[in-house]
């Protein structure tokens, strides 16, 4: 007798404890009612597809981040054979991972292993004839920076989507090479904005022109790019176009979007909107230097490979500076953010990208809630009907599981999505495939001629491995769901693995202490409605 | 109340047609699949999807005609939730180039076609853009998922009862995966995410029909030590019918509800688990068993087949208490 207090205590605390986290902040969200914080916070999240949102899955593309830090080194032992006047021939970077230097001067070829050594300390070097040396990059320096690459990707889209205002957003690395990103922003309405400021890369250099503007052909010198030199497009039309203005730019950068300590809207001389930026102290100097050495010459503001404008070097510059161009308003305000916020060291590639409205997501809501609701109608009566008054012991069972359902996800923490509700109507048609496997065979205990209480026993612990057995092989395949599944697919895979763990707690511990107590009052027990 | 009362249908002696009729929808469904193939969804084939609710009334055909000069014959246009939102939605198999930013091109060059159209006003309710890498990868994974959910089951079941056993689970999951895409492919469904997760629901839950019936079985092979293995699990299948039945039944109840009411969105969902668990019980009758018949088949029980007589072995003293965590042996 105690022992079945104990059981319905605890059936009952369950109960009770599910149903303030599951069930009662989304009625007192519904309705409006005024409820405590830590209760309220703990409230079911929908998914973006019944919330609307965006939804984004960007590559990031991480041989850039490998030819940026080639580049960078080619021209880092380019400065240090200039200090060592080392003089070498052609210094070139043919792909992402190798660079190569032609014409070391048998005479320095000591010092210039010994400047290579310092600054190139990443790469692989093997000499060849002539003088000449090739510079391959170390495979596991190249896994790191792949790695770093969407790391500081992911972590730059973290600072700039928080800079947006977007409340709950998720950003997260997938993908079987690990390379993609997905963000997730629900309730976001404006969806160009969120995606120009998410993707772009914020690429800001400042370099010395060496000619320009004009016509790509004029920059060239014998129908090629001069030596550490680069074209680079104007702002005017697209690449390629007839209109299109070129400028014949030093390839090292002055200094780069990473000296930049903070950047801010502002305008320029004729108040046009610009961007007003302050260099870091290291940055400073490197400009210092730069634009001392350069007065009277055009300095190209270069954003994300396009010239935004090249004003004329009047004097020293130390630490302030303006980035004018032909900018709105808001795209000043954009391009702001996207420079505090850092730079990508590598672009980004849009591969999958899911708008959902608002109002959309309110009919599945609504579609999903009919179904559900038909759904565990159409069983209960069922249950009632063939079980009779056992029946409401199950349909008891199914509720319950219900609600444990919505409140462990809650719990978790768990996303609502539209496949999840799919989740939720079929674990009440499969929630009570337990009852029914126990009924029956409490029956067939019946029929051959067992007491009630005995027949209820036998149900019970006869069927219960086989529960376990069913439940285990369903947890494998949901298991596997959840590991293929990415949004929407996830949140039905959760649905189903939680549903199955409360079912079995349901279905065994709940049913059967629902038959202990409907017993309990009586000695003699002759008939079960079942 | 009693659906079915102490049947005892020869389920065995219908393996051959059962086997014939599954062989012959599987067969069906195939060559359905080579020769219209099978309509991936957009995030499978890539694509673009995008859904506008217009100010006033449109047609279908009038969409499609707006659309068909930019986009070819091979777009899809159909009206999107109830008809009074006068919501349409539209699927290209076109996107932008999966280079930068310009994936979601196509979305505005609908737009514009549909503008020229002039069809009234409309506004974007949703849209979904996906290129084709994330088809591949996406392929890749539901594959493997399946693959390896399979693996699983068929882990678990020899683990906790025998290979053959397992065999015939996994035999008849297979086997009702087969079917239901044979049905997609009849009657043209999309291959969604969404469908993709009905169908590895019912590789879940295919399987637990199954493993109600080995249980059976397995008790069974204990009290029966005389009878022949296919009687056994005659017994066991006719012992399970009306829970088989019930379950089923209560399972298609739901998926029924999701089908009719659950929206558009989950139509393609509900379609594979009505069809997935009206095969799945199809096949635990029919194909799990079978298979296991098949597998032990003439060899293992030949002993205990022997007639009924005084040379039989001494039975073992039979275990009342059951301990299902124990193999059974085969003899």
């Amino acid at each position: 007798m105690s022992n079945l207090r104990w059981k319905v205590i605890t059936v009952v605390a369950v109960t009770v404890i599910f149903s303030a986290v599951g069930v009662y902040p989304l009625i007192a969200q519904r309705y409006g009612i005024n409820s405590p914080s830590w209760l309220m916070d703990k409230a079911l999240k929908l998914g973006l597809d019944l919330k609307g949102g965006v939804h984004l899955v960007l590559r990031v593309q991480t041989d850039d981040a490998l030819r940026l830090t080639t580049q960078q080194d080619l021209e880092r032992l380019r400065e240090a054979l200039k200090t060592r006047s080392i003089v070498v021939g052609n210094m070139d970077a043919p792909d992402t991972v190798h660079f190569t230097v032609q014409g070391v001067p048998p005479a320095q070829d000591a010092a210039f292993r010994e400047a290579a050594t310092e600054v190139a300390a990443n790469f692989d070097r093997s000499a060849g004839t002539n003088g000449t040396y090739t510079f391959t990059m170390r495979p596991n320096v190249q896994i790191n920076l792949r790695a770093e690459s969407v790391v500081q990707a992911r972590q730059t889209i973290e600072r700039r989507v928080n800079e947006l205002g977007v409340t709950e957003p998720s950003i997260a690395q997938q993908g079987t090479s690990g390379d993609q990103i997905l963000v997730q922003l629900p309730g976001v309405t404006d969806v160009n904005r969120a995606k120009e400021i998410i993707r772009s890369t914020g690429l800001l250099e400042l370099k010395i022109v060496e000619q320009g503007p004009s016509a790509k052909d004029a920059l060239l010198v014998n129908g090629q790019v001069p030596q550490g030199m680069d074209i680079v497009p104007g702002l005017t039309g697209t690449p390629g176009d007839a209109g299109t203005v070129y400028y014949l730019v030093k390839k090292a950068a002055a200094v780069t979007g990473t000296d930049l300590r903070n950047a801010r809207p502002s305008v320029d001389e004729n108040n046009q909107p610009a961007v007003a930026f302050t260099l870091s102290n290291e940055g400073g100097n490197k400009f210092g230097r730069v634009t001392s050495e350069n007065i009277g010459r055009q300095l190209a503001i270069i954003l994300d490979g396009r010239v935004q404008s090249a004003p004329r070097i009047e004097s020293r510059i130390q630490s302030e500076g303006r980035i004018t161009g032909s900018f709105t308003t808001e795209e000043v305000q954009n391009l702001a953010l996207i420079l505090r916020s850092g730079a990508l060291s590598a672009s980004l590639t849009y591969l999958e990208e899911r708008t959902i409205g608002p109002s959309l997501g309110a009919d599945s809501i609504r579609s999903g809630v009919i179904a559900s609701l038909v759904g565990l109608l159409l069983v209960i009566a069922f249950m009632l009907i063939y079980y009779k008054l056992s029946g409401v012991n199950a349909v008891v069972a199914l509720v319950l599981n219900l609600v444990i359902l919505l409140g462990l996800m809650a719990y978790i923490g768990a996303v609502m999505t539209l496949p999840g509700i799919a989740g939720f109507v079929l674990t009440m048609g499969m929630g009570v495939d337990s009852n029914v496997l126990i009924f029956e065979r409490i029956k067939e205990e019946l029929e051959a001629g067992r007491g009630v209480r005995a027949s209820i026993n036998a149900g019970f612990s006869r069927v219960f491995w086989t529960l376990v057995d069913t439940h285990t092989a369903a947890l494998i395949s949901a298991a596997f769901l959840f590991q293929f599944g990415t949004g929407p697919i996830r949140g039905f895979a959760v649905t189903l693995f939680v549903g199955l763990v409360s079912n079995l707690f349901t279905s065994t511990f709940v049913s059967k202490t629902l038959f202990e107590l409907a017993l309990a009052p009586r000695h003699q027990v002759a008939t079960l409605s079942i | 109340m009693h659906i079915f009362k102490d049947t005892h249908f020869d389920f065995l002696r219908w393996r051959w047609h059962a086997i014939a009729l599954s062989t012959l929808i599987i067969v069906a469904g195939v060559a359905t699949i080579a020769t219209k193939g099978l309509n991936k969804g957009v995030e499978f084939a890539g694509g673009t999807v995008i859904i506008e609710k217009f100010d006033q009334p449109v047609s279908v055909q009038q969409v499609r005609g707006a659309l068909e000069k930019t986009f070819g014959q091979d777009i899809a246009i159909q009206e999107y939730g109830d008809p009074s939102l006068r919501q349409v939605m539209i699927r290209v198999p076109q996107v932008g180039a999966e280079a930068g930013a310009s994936l979601g091109t196509t979305a505005d060059a609908i737009e514009a076609a549909l503008k020229q159209a002039n069809l009234g006003a409309f506004t974007r309710q949703a849209t979904e853009i996906v290129g084709p890498a994330v088809g591949r990868e996406l392929t890749t994974k539901g594959i493997w998922a399946t693959v390896l959910s399979l693996a699983g089951i068929l882990a678990y079941i020899s683990f906790r009862f025998q290979l053959s056993f397992a065999m015939g689970a996994v035999v008849a999951t297979v086997h009702d995966l087969l079917v239901t895409f044979a049905f997609l492919a009849f009657f043209g469904y999309d291959l969604t995410l969404n469908v993709i997760a009905a169908l590895l629901t019912i590789t879940g839950f295919s399987t637990n029909d199954t493993i109600v019936i080995f249980d059976r079985v397995r008790e069974n092979l204990r009290s029966m030590r005389r009878d022949s293995l296919d009687s056994v699990i005659n017994v066991a299948i006719n012992q399970t019918l009306g829970r088989t039945i019930i379950t089923s039944g209560t399972a298609l109840l739901s998926a029924l509800a999701l089908f009719f009411f659950g929206g558009d969105v989950l139509h393609g969902f509900a379609f594979t688990m009505v069809v997935g668990i009206i095969t799945g019980t199809y096949s635990t009758v029919f194909i799990a068993a079978a298979i296991v018949s098949f597998w032990r088949g003439s060899t293992t029980r030949a002993a205990a087949h022997a007639p009924a007589s005084t040379s039989a072995p001494a039975p073992q003293q039979p275990q009342r208490k059951q301990k299902p965590q124990k193999k059974v042996r085969a003899s």
